[in-house]
């Protein structure tokens, strides 16, 4: 079996692993949130059936992501959520009233809709903007100092323009009409919010930080690692590219926003990941300081081999069956 | 201004007994859903579809309350008690893990098709992941059960500086409370679906919808009612004995136990005084809890005494027992009486209606005061034996506890208000819509109010 250090190495590439998928599949359904026209009832329906199907799995891999870290570094999860604990909240609660909103604004009597309609958008940004605060003060190492406030507030409107960004490319391929040309619209701004975001958090990292400075900027790793941002900015501008020329002729490409803002968000989670490996505080703990017992971990990562298979296949199934652009959303 | 402990343990308890509501409700409604499916698929008679379709709305709202504020409580474990994770962590943990891995995707994974996908995939396939669903949600019981009742009953474990290590996962997630507990909870599952079903559908009934859907609901959900309750009474009594077993110091709170004696009397009231050790306005049988507890009349019952300093505060565990076993008798006696009018008179009288609408949400009461019981009687443990809850506390300044907890509480209170104002308008809604004669075959049905795209 695995011993201790190798344990730990797997569940913090396992957390990794739903950290990223979390910040995809909840930050398009986030974005698409933060997105809804409060004025076009049409719109707002459409853009909302097109996340239904899926939101609820999408939030699963956040309560697998935040269980990994409480399971396998109780130590880390208790140090992180209690220097965070009211944004925390924030979080939480934004989280709630967008899930609720999600059901009562099909359900409750429809004079109550416009209502909900507004808790949703609300909802789903205040969620994305303290996502963004909470990296923001990961990153800058908890400090209690203006610049590091500063910073948050910055990476927070930087998470909620990438989860607007790539909820935007989400609808330029699942939906049609006029609400694709929006969303175009959309992508294309929140893209280029995005981007900058992107620059500012890779600048500031390496400044604030000797160690990842020395990560980056050693030969021969900056060779290796250079790739990274350079992939990122060439994605950006093919996105820029494919943006100005959608919608095509027969819908052709209208994928490959998508696709490249999911490649984006991959590769921004690995130079960060790569910043701090293997601190799960930065500058503080280390994963081997904090990792639970080699027999408990082993235990679960058993059942981690089984199911996470599995889970992977039939998430696959769902996104196959609801293929395509959106159709009207009913329960039957 | 309350100490941060105190705070704390307010704020865990609002959002865990919130959060309980709504699993409690969809662990059982999902199995009614299955079964209204199932019989669909055989019969091919529209009225187990409009049922259905009724039930899954219900369903999904239930159930999206029960996802947002079950995230929650994966952050609180850390930020309220983090000595708990320190402390117990190394069994805590995979027990949480699997029950995110093996309950939360799968119900979560298939929820979109349940919900949405009846027209895109086959009536196989539909059923199928109705019944995956609902797999999901009773295997969500079985972890989480498994992990409290170790918390109360202990087993399988050693003790390394302080720090719990796994020695045998089987003892520890079959630990001894553990098959009384899971069993209760799942019956009282059972329960709080099956009176909402048969309130909502009386509701109906009552507002004058005279389709077949609401009645064949009603007789349903009574049936189940009828044959859960006292099935309910067998496995609380049960479980009962297992805590005489192996909480004494629950049950003598219980049952307001000060002194150990034989031929104890059941307390039906009373008003336990903790500073004079006794209790004020005792309304007993003789003889009867010792009866119950050890069945014999003169059986010993250890009292209060026998635990100094180390057994629960009394009344709220006294209070909540009763509240539990009061409703409990009632939930019978309405459940049998109602289900024996309409095996004979082949419907109810208003009233009886009426009583059936009130007891709606009487299952949450009861698993709520049931959940008191269990949980104020493990104090003043955490891990029975092994951590207090004063020594889990976290250190979180107390003006930030206060201030979260005051919007959990503002937050609750307007999701109760709106969820219970929108399950009525719901039935209130659909006793316009549906309207088709009984004759009419298997149609998707789109009622003119309903064009609005729902989800």
């Amino acid at each position: 079996m695995f011993e201790a250090n190798t344990l730990a190495v797997i569940f913090v590439s396992l957390m990794g692993l739903s950290i990223l998928l979390y910040a995809i599949l909840d930050g398009y359904d986030l974005g698409v949130g933060i997105l809804l026209p409060l004025d076009q009832k049409d719109d707002s329906d459409t853009m909302i059936a097109s996340i239904g199907p899926f939101w609820d799995a999408n939030e699963t891999w956040l309560v697998l992501a935040v269980g990994l870290l409480l399971i396998a570094f109780p130590a880390a999860h208790s140090f992180i959520f209690k220097e965070l604990y009211l944004p925390t909240a924030v979080l939480l609660i934004s989280l709630v009233l967008r899930g609720v909103a999600f059901d009562f604004r099909a359900k409750a009597a429809f004079s109550h809709k416009p209502t909900w309609n507004k808790v949703f958008k609300a909802g789903s940004l205040l969620a994305a903007l303290s996502q963004g605060y909470m990296l923001g003060m990961y990153v800058m190492g908890f400090e209690g100092t203006l610049a590091a406030y500063s910073f948050s507030i910055l990476s927070a409107f930087g998470v909620a323009a990438a989860y607007s960004y790539i909820g935007a490319c989400w609808l330029i391929m699942k939906t049609e009409g006029e609400l694709q040309k929006q969303a175009v619209l959309w992508a294309q701004k929140s893209g280029l919010i995005c981007f900058i975001g992107v620059v500012a958090v890779s600048l500031v990292n390496p400044l604030i930080n000797p160690e990842v400075y020395a990560k980056w900027f050693t030969w021969p790793n900056t060779l290796f690692i250079l790739p990274l941002p350079l992939m990122c900015f060439t994605l950006f501008i093919f996105s820029h590219i494919q943006l100005k020329q959608l919608p095509k002729e027969n819908d052709k490409g209208c994928w490959r926003p998508f696709v490249a803002a999911v490649v984006i968000f991959t590769l921004c989670f690995f130079g960060l990941a790569f910043s701090f490996f293997p601190y799960i505080v930065p500058n503080t703990l280390t994963i081997w300081e904090t990792a639970a017992a080699p027999e408990s971990l082993s235990f679960l990562l058993w059942g981690t081999i089984i199911v996470v298979p599995v889970i992977f296949s039939y998430t696959a199934f769902s996104y196959r069956v609801f293929w395509g652009k959106v159709q009207e959303l009913r329960y039957h | 201004m309350l100490e941060t402990l105190m705070l704390s343990r307010i704020q865990f308890a609002a959002n865990i007994s919130f959060h309980i509501l709504f699993p409690t409700i969809t662990i059982a409604l999902s199995w009614f859903l299955f079964y209204f499916k199932l019989r669909f698929d055989q019969t091919a008679e529209p009225v187990w579809m409009r049922a259905y379709r009724f039930w899954v709305k219900i369903f999904a709202l239930t159930f999206a309350i029960g996802v947002v504020t079950g995230i929650t409580m994966s952050f609180q474990f850390g930020t309220n008690w983090p000595k708990f994770m320190e402390t117990v962590g190394n069994i805590a943990g995979p027990l949480l893990g699997y029950e995110v891995l093996t309950a939360f995707f799968l119900e979560a994974g298939f929820l979109g098709i349940m919900l949405f996908g009846i027209n895109r995939v086959s009536a196989r396939v539909h059923t199928l992941s109705t019944l995956i669903v609902a797999i999901g949600t009773s295997l969500s019981a079985f972890w989480i059960l498994a992990l409290n009742s170790w918390m109360q009953t202990p087993q399988g474990f050693e003790m390394r500086d302080g720090v719990a290590f796994p020695v045998d996962w089987f003892a520890i997630i079959f630990n001894p409370s553990f098959p009384y507990r899971l069993m209760h909870m799942v019956v009282a599952s059972g329960l709080t679906a099956a009176f909402l079903v048969a309130g909502i559908s009386a509701y109906r009934l009552l507002k004058g919808d005279d389709k077949k859907a609401p009645k064949l609901t009603l007789k349903i959900a009574l049936s189940v009612a009828t044959l859960l309750t006292p099935l309910q009474i067998f496995i609380g009594d049960m479980h009962g004995l297992n805590t005489l077993e192996h909480q004494p110091q629950k049950i003598a709170a219980m049952e307001g136990v000060w002194h150990t004696e034989k031929g104890a009397p059941l307390l039906l009231f009373a008003i336990p005084d903790e500073k004079q050790k006794t209790n004020h306005f005792e309304v007993a049988i003789p003889n009867m809890a010792s009866l119950i507890l050890t069945h014999d009349v003169n059986g010993e019952i250890k009292g209060l005494n026998e635990f100094e300093g180390n057994h629960p505060p009394v009344a709220p565990v006294f209070f909540a027992f009763r509240i539990m076993v009061g409703l409990g008798m009632l939930m019978l006696a309405i459940a049998w009486f109602s289900r024996f009018e309409l095996w004979r008179k082949n419907q109810l009288p208003p009233w009886v209606l009426k009583a059936l609408v009130a007891m709606s949400f009487s299952g949450w009461i009861a698993t709520l005061a049931g959940w008191y019981v269990t949980e104020i009687g493990r104090q003043p443990w955490l891990v029975t034996g092994v951590l207090t809850i004063k020594d889990a506390a976290t250190d979180i300044a107390p003006e930030n506890v206060g201030l979260t907890l005051i919007m959990y509480l503002i937050l609750y209170a307007v999701l109760m208000t709106a969820y219970l104002h929108t399950v009525f308008t719901m039935a209130g809604r659909a006793i316009e819509i549906e309207e088709i004669s009984d004759d009419e075959k298997v149609k998707p049905v789109i009622s003119t109010h309903n064009k609005a795209v729902e989800e």
